[in-house]
């Protein structure tokens, strides 16, 4: 048996929430919908659906300051639009999936998704200025302000930005934007040698170029760098890089000035429709390594090539095998997985310890009732 | 008294009995920080070796039941590593060892006690480390863990919460925890930095680095007021430039400054701004034409462009000097740490103009103008009665005016003693509730750091047990009402 809730107001969505835990539902959060599948399924009897959809206004788009207040509802791309029409951005842009309206704002933060603009700006922690959250007891709180640097109290906002919505709800964020580059320049070059994409990739980490994003891609035995520049010299400056892709002898070297379409694919590669999804983190430095092993196991990925985290998709049977073969110390998540597979992984492999202790001490003091997405975090929490 | 000699006896055996400090004159260093007005003597100071030692320290305070404190080098602004009267002051300053540094993965991993210029020069000339407080010749790394520290150069680079990739903490309990950014779970890391030692010590701090930019362009330009120059940040900002630092400092602090100094900056000016510019050295040269010009604009009577290395040093020296050269206004001050929405500078200025003069006092403003950050110093002269409790008062009502301007309480200096008093003004009871979730998860018995950051002490209740299903109710033949 499910219930649907779509409450339209804070006070609504924590009477809502506390009920709900109350009565001994379970509560499914959900704002899009379109990275459901994400992390372990809901397993409860009594299980209620909490909808921020009542929940989308923009609440504040304060232009000089560079901020903005947004209800967790609100579609990413509506967002994307508004700030557009000011010269601005949040500078998170993960793939918004498909459906009605697509990925929402709370969704991006509660799952700590991202996208290309993360190797300049940081992830969706590091632009969530103040948060407001429901408790499962009915309590509003928040955490963090409006203003760009702020110390007062804990950061609440980090703790609850991938949190996959088991602490409590999201009710609304604040966020820190970023001017919107009007001229924007991408210097591609590719190689069928790991070793040498991921050289490439070093030096212009190295570099002090400030890209925009620093991708690289493998499909087909065949790997790519992409960066991109921002800004009022920006084809110079991707020129620039061009050049030294040259001469870190990778190959078909080029220059692009209308880019979107190739970040466009970047992006779309961090989801499937019909595979495997797995989310690696490794040095960058082991940047070949990775490769070596997705190519190894016919897999294509698309990553930040200085962070070390990539988006590897891959036929389900061959995940151990890709596992295996990955640099130790590289860490994995499963995301998206064909609904056929479902269960049959742990989308986490977080192992117990004392980490997972105090994760689990955490979740018992903001939901005592276990009543927010149960089961679904890591170690089931 | 006898259960402190036994914990004395313990951390001796911990540490070596020459590096645990019992007596008053050896305790003197250690009753305060960087806020000189609060004192506490510990019952002792240790000072460890190694994050084992630590570890071994907090254990043992946990199994005498005695709170503790973390202390660095002990430049906090807001007597967050004050010590308490009946615990121990855990001293990291012996911690300086750099572990390594991984440029191949833009990262260097040291220890808690290294000072935060020390790690720019481990990685230098390629890279450096981007959040710089001023007091970076000295201040520890894990004091601004501890702090979330600012500094100059945050509108464009952010904190020190955004290059803290992983940490090794001990909690109260004496247990060990790794926390890496890239690891899935709660972001505990992202918890504890800024936390002001209340959730657990950190030991060992891995950091992001990144490369030191190609190009760097400095200018001074002089305005009429306060307001005029906060005008050209607004225009500076608004044309998309970001700024690697931009100061602002008012008539009073040029005054004080310039006489320390003697760096040229103009006296008959109302407000000086100091803007930097660093990266790609064509986006650099470009977008430096541009703010020249946004500063003449906006009603510059004059810009003074650094034109070597050390003409650059000496422009900063007087922003630098500031604080320290406030001695020649007045025998004393009050520094707030106010923020406000860049938006509302002109208006909350004139507020604490108006309040000064209402109290009679000077107030000087220096402040990082990109993001807001004001550092009113509230001139006072102890000697005249009354006037330190007027000056405390005023420094009060300051904050207030930032927070009703949406603002917060403090944005680099952290709360700790200091504006613990404040955070009322800034977050409700549900809010503070909230906080203290957090905390009772990490240190249920609140020995870390007690009686900081909180506006009232608060207790630990147990945690009730999760909901379960009734048999019944899982079998469909009850459900609860």
């Amino acid at each position: 048996m499910t219930v649907e809730l779509a409450p339209t107001t804070f006070e609504e969505a924590g009477a809502a929430l506390a009920a709900a835990s109350d009565e001994g539902y379970a509560v499914r959060i959900r704002g899009g919908g379109t990275k459901l599948g994400w992390g372990n399924a809901v397993v409860a009897d009594h299980q209620v659906q909490l909808r921020t959809t009542g929940l989308s206004q923009i609440l504040e788009h304060n232009v000089g300051d560079l901020t903005a207040v947004v209800e967790a509802g609100a579609s990413m791309d509506r967002l994307q639009r508004t700030l557009a029409a000011e010269g601005q951005m949040l500078a998170l842009d993960p793939p918004l999936g498909v459906g009605i309206a697509g990925a929402t704002i709370g969704g991006v933060i509660a799952t700590a998704d991202s996208g290309p603009l993360r190797h300049r700006y940081g992830g969706a922690r590091d632009l969530v200025l103040g948060i407001t959250v429901a408790l499962s007891d009915g309590t509003i709180a928040r955490a963090g302000g409006k203003v760009i640097k702020n110390v007062a109290g804990y950061d609440l906002g980090k703790l609850f930005t991938g949190s996959f919505g088991t602490l409590g709800l999201i009710l609304s964020v604040s966020v820190r934007l970023h001017p919107l580059p009007t001229v924007t320049a991408t210097a591609l070059g590719a190689s069928s040698d790991p070793e040498a994409v991921s050289a490439a990739a070093q030096a212009l980490a190295g570099a002090p170029l400030e890209l925009d994003s620093l991708d690289v891609s493998w499909r087909g035995e065949f790997g790519a760098i992409l960066a991109r520049a921002a800004g009022a010299e920006a084809e110079r400056r991707a020129g620039r890089v061009a050049e030294m892709l040259r001469a870190r002898g990778l190959e078909h070297v080029e220059l692009v000035q209308d880019d979107q379409p190739v970040w466009a694919r970047q992006r779309a590669g961090q989801r499937s429709s019909h595979q495997a999804i797995v989310k690696i983190a490794a040095r960058p430095h082991e940047l070949g390594s990775v490769l070596s092993a997705v190519n190894r196991s016919d897999g294509t990925l698309v990553g930040r090539a200085a962070l070390g985290i990539s988006f590897v998709e891959i036929d389900p049977q061959a995940i151990a095998e890709l596992c295996d073969a990955l640099p130790s110390g590289a860490i994995t998540v499963l995301l998206d997985l064909p609904r056929q597979y479902q269960g049959w992984f742990d989308p986490w492999s977080v192992g117990e310890g004392p980490a997972l202790e105090l994760m689990r001490r955490v979740k018992g003091r903001f939901d005592p009732a276990g009543a927010c997405n149960p089961g679904v975090f890591v170690g089931r929490i | 008294m006898s259960r402190d000699v036994d914990l004395i006896r313990r951390l001796q055996g911990i540490c070596g009995k020459e590096h645990v400090l019992t007596h008053a004159h050896a305790l003197a260093t250690y009753r305060s920080d960087g806020l000189k007005h609060y004192q506490q003597t510990p019952v002792a100071a240790v000072l460890p070796d190694t994050g084992e030692q630590v570890q071994a320290v907090v254990r043992a305070c946990y199994e005498a039941g005695t709170p503790w404190v973390a202390r660095g080098a002990g430049t906090g602004l807001s007597g967050g590593a004050l010590p308490v009267a009946d615990g121990v002051l855990i001293v990291l300053a012996r911690l300086r060892r750099i572990v390594s540094i991984e440029l191949a993965d833009s990262r260097v991993v040291v220890e808690p006690g290294v000072s935060n210029l020390a790690i720019s020069r481990a990685v230098a000339p390629t890279h450096f480390y981007p959040p710089d407080p001023s007091s970076q010749i000295v201040c520890s790394i894990g004091g601004n863990v501890a702090e979330n520290s600012g500094g100059a150069h945050c509108f464009k680079y952010g904190f020190t919460t955004n290059y803290v990739t992983g940490l090794e903490i001990v909690l109260s309990d004496g247990s060990v925890i790794e926390l890496d950014r890239d690891a899935p779970g709660y972001d505990l890391l992202g918890a504890f930095v800024g936390s002001e030692g209340t959730l657990g010590v950190a030991t060992r701090i891995t950091l992001r680095v990144v490369p030191t930019p190609e190009t760097v362009r400095t200018l001074v330009a002089f305005f009429e007021d306060t307001g005029a120059a906060g005008e050209a940040v607004t225009a500076i900002v608004d044309s998309g430039i970001v700024p690697g630092a931009v100061e602002m400092m008012d008539r009073l602090s040029i005054k004080a400054a310039e006489q320390a100094t003697g760096a040229g900056y103009r006296l008959d000016a109302g407000a000086a701004l100091l803007v930097e510019l660093d990266g790609p050295r064509e986006e650099c040269t470009t977008r430096f034409e541009q703010l020249m010009e946004i500063c003449v604009e906006a009603g510059a009577a004059d810009v003074r462009v650094a034109l070597s290395a050390s003409e650059r040093a000496l422009l900063w020296q007087t922003r630098k000097a500031a604080f320290a050269a406030m001695g020649r206004i007045a025998p004393a001050y009050y520094v707030q740490d106010g923020v406000i929405p860049r938006t509302r500078l002109a208006e909350v200025l004139r507020q604490i103009d108006r309040l000064a003069s209402e109290y009679e006092l000077q107030v000087a403003n220096v402040f990082h103008a990109g993001d807001g950050n004001l550092h009113p110093l509230v001139c006072y002269d102890a000697a005249r009665e009354g006037e330190p409790a007027r000056a405390e008062e005023l420094a009060g009502l300051i904050i207030k005016a930032c927070v009703d301007a949406d603002g917060s309480i403090t944005g680099e200096h952290g709360v700790g003693v200091d504006k613990k008093a404040y955070m009322p003004s800034m977050f409700s009871e549900a809010d503070l509730e909230a906080f203290h979730r957090l905390r009772c998860a990490f240190d249920p018995r609140g020995l870390a750091n007690p009686g900081k950051l909180m506006p009232t002490p608060r207790l630990c209740g147990e945690v009730p047990g999760p909901y379960r299903q009734h048999p019944l109710e899982r079998a469909g033949v009850a459900t609860r009402f």
